[in-house]
């Protein structure tokens, strides 16, 4: 059962959410953050009203850096120690939050999670921190866009515990499930019940077969597929910082002041497209050929990740070919990948197309 | 909730000059890793790396570098009573249980040598716990020999044979790869041998092709990896190949594992 408000009863629904203290997130417009100057762009951001949100696009950014910032400061140091308690750091964001967001993105944290919160002896103690506050308000998406892959990665669909409330955005209603009782109180007094359970993405324009497993061997590493990546690729890691799972972080000390005293241990994105991913002191480095890292990539979100938590890490969401200068589709690319596997290759034939 | 990104003080007691480029550091510490584990090492405002432990004693552990990077070159300008920062022990390391009664082989190249110094030590001490010893070191020239001391004293309790890749007037050693030592080995049963390799990314994958010629089982082969890491704790992503992270599942891996993870 859901309920239908209209759209002003819904920034009044925000509002009493945010009375709550629940920041909502939403995807939005970033003035000035776009690709030339005085352009905006569609990211995650805190919103109050409806006319915030930009639902009609996909936004350019995904939501992670609500719980996994770009720069983080970890703790703080002076005269070389550790100065005050790591939990005070990023206290201002400890707010709770509830983050609408589409299936993909919803499942792009559980991937998150995998890494985070499940991969090795603990937890990581800043990422879990912001996660216990969260709730997480799916966007009904049903048609998806250009780029979109979900239904081939199985990541258009969410389980309705994996949801605090789902919402169906019309041109003049918003139909509301609330799971989460917490959230029940700000409708009191709002709206009429209405029958609602979210739709989901049934076919994507794009479709993409993942090869099994099993069937990704090592000889494929050699394949003359990777190597017109390398002619192609720049390395400039837009695919990295615009993917929903991409989880990977550089260390950085910064020194307030020119004695060394006073500082702070960070930590920022990075991504394998990137030089010096894997650089060490002493000059050696793996997959300096950006083909090389375009398979690590490709292995890594179809195939390794599955192996490891039991689900491919990509989700489909397309955006590393929205925002990729060389024009180069991760979908293709699987598909290639697919292609070599299910058909063989004759040797010699050359890839370039 | 415990912060595992969070260091400990510990003061440097000693730093012993190997060669003109390495150095160990005996520093305070209460971590007890096993051989081959590795602690995260850091100065704050200069960085942090992950370094294997070279020795172990009662309230210390030994720490050995190369000047290679900008924390080891900070490194270097400390001496005894300064401070740095400790925070492990991380990863698997050698094992000891698998060694047990077999004939055990060591080929360290390099700095490789440092995190395979306790598993020798713990050996040297015990020779009855094994078949037969041996360690097969290989290093550039003879002014890059490490651990001389160690070398002699362990050349009176396993065989010892360290080679340079470039001679130098005085070097009576062997000069070499150590890859053109395995031929020679006297391996009375292969089947029951354990290898353990250890260096730069080609010595290790060629010393442990001649040693799979010398029918050594592949189970019985185990190498350390080396790779860059930001946390030692499965998060950073860096030392990830394949479904492996180097820092949790390594940096000890057996070679049936190893062999699957190409870069």
């Amino acid at each position: 059962m859901g309920t239908r408000l209209s759209l002003q009863e819904f920034d009044q629904a925000l509002a009493g959410w945010g009375a709550a203290g629940l920041t909502a997130i939403a995807p939005a417009l970033m003035p000035r953050g776009g690709r030339f100057s005085d352009q905006e762009v569609v990211g995650y951001r805190p919103v109050t009203r409806l006319a915030e949100f930009v639902l009609d696009r996909k936004s350019f950014f995904s939501p992670k850096e609500t719980l996994f910032p770009i720069r983080e400061t970890l703790f703080r140091f002076r005269d070389g120690a550790a100065a005050e308690p790591a939990a005070a750091e990023g206290a201002a964001d400890d707010r709770p939050r509830l983050i609408f967001l589409r299936p993909c993105d919803r499942q792009g944290f559980d991937r998150l999670d995998s890494i985070f919160l499940r991969n090795g002896p603990e937890p990581d103690p800043y990422y879990a921190r912001r996660r216990e506050r969260v709730k997480f308000a799916l966007i009904e998406c049903t048609a998806g866009f250009d780029s979109c892959f979900c239904v081939s990665m199985g990541t258009n669909r969410v389980a309705p515990e994996q949801y605090a409330l789902a919402a169906r955005f019309a041109a003049d209603a918003v139909t509301l499930e609330i799971r989460d009782p917490e959230l029940a109180p700000a409708l009191a007094g709002l709206g009429a019940p209405a029958a609602f359970a979210p739709e989901f993405v049934r076919e994507n324009r794009l479709q993409v077969r993942v090869p099994p497993a099993e069937q990704v061997t090592p000889e494929l590493f050699a394949d003359p597929l990777w190597r017109e990546y390398s002619q192609r690729c720049i390395g400039c890691g837009r695919c990295n910082t615009s993917c929903v799972t991409c989880s990977c972080f550089n260390m950085q000390d910064v020194l307030y002041d020119a004695a060394g005293r006073l500082g702070e241990r960070r930590r920022v994105w990075t991504g394998c497209h990137l030089d010096g991913f894997t650089a060490m002191a002493g000059g050696h480095e793996f997959r300096k050929e950006c083909g090389d890292r375009m398979r690590f990539k490709t292995m890594h979100k179809i195939n390794d990740f599955q192996r490891r938590f039991g689900q491919p890490m990509c989700v489909g969401c397309g955006r590393c070919e929205d925002v990729c200068p060389e024009y180069i589709s991760f979908a293709r690319c699987v598909n290639r990948l697919d292609e070599v596997i299910r058909k063989g290759r004759p040797d010699g034939e050359s890839v370039s197309k | 909730m415990a912060n595992p990104y969070q260091s400990e003080a510990a003061r440097i007691l000693a730093v012993r000059r190997e060669t003109a480029v390495d150095r160990t550091f005996r520093i305070a510490c209460a971590l007890r890793p096993a051989p081959g584990q590795f602690v995260e090492v850091s100065l704050p405002g200069v960085g942090e790396a992950p370094i294997s432990v070279s020795g172990l004693g009662d309230g210390w552990l030994e720490l050995t570098l190369r000047k290679v990077g900008c924390l080891t070159g900070a490194l270097f300008q400390l001496g005894v009573g300064d401070q740095l920062q400790v925070r492990g022990p991380y990863g698997h390391g050698w094992p000891l249980a698998a060694f047990a009664g077999k004939h055990l082989v060591v080929a360290a190249g390099g700095t490789g040598l440092a995190p395979v110094r306790m598993l020798i030590d713990r050996f040297a001490a015990e020779p009855a716990a094994l078949a037969g010893f041996e360690l097969l070191a290989g290093f550039k020239t003879p002014a890059d020999l490490l651990f001389q001391e160690d070398l002699a004293r362990w050349g009176r309790r396993l065989r010892v044979q360290a080679t340079v890749d470039k001679g130098a007037p005085g070097w009576t050693g062997r000069v070499g790869l150590i890859t053109a030592l395995v031929p020679e080995l006297a391996l009375p049963a292969p089947a029951e041998a354990a290898v353990v390799v250890v260096g730069p990314p080609l010595m290790m994958k060629f010393t442990a092709v001649e040693f799979l010629r010398r029918g050594i089982p592949e189970e019985n082969l185990w190498l350390s990896f080396e790779r860059r890491m930001q946390c030692g704790l499965g998060k950073c992503g860096h030392c990830k190949i394949d479904a492996t992270y180097v820092c949790l599942d390594g940096p000890v891996l057996n070679y049936t594992q190893a062999k699957r993870l190409l870069d």
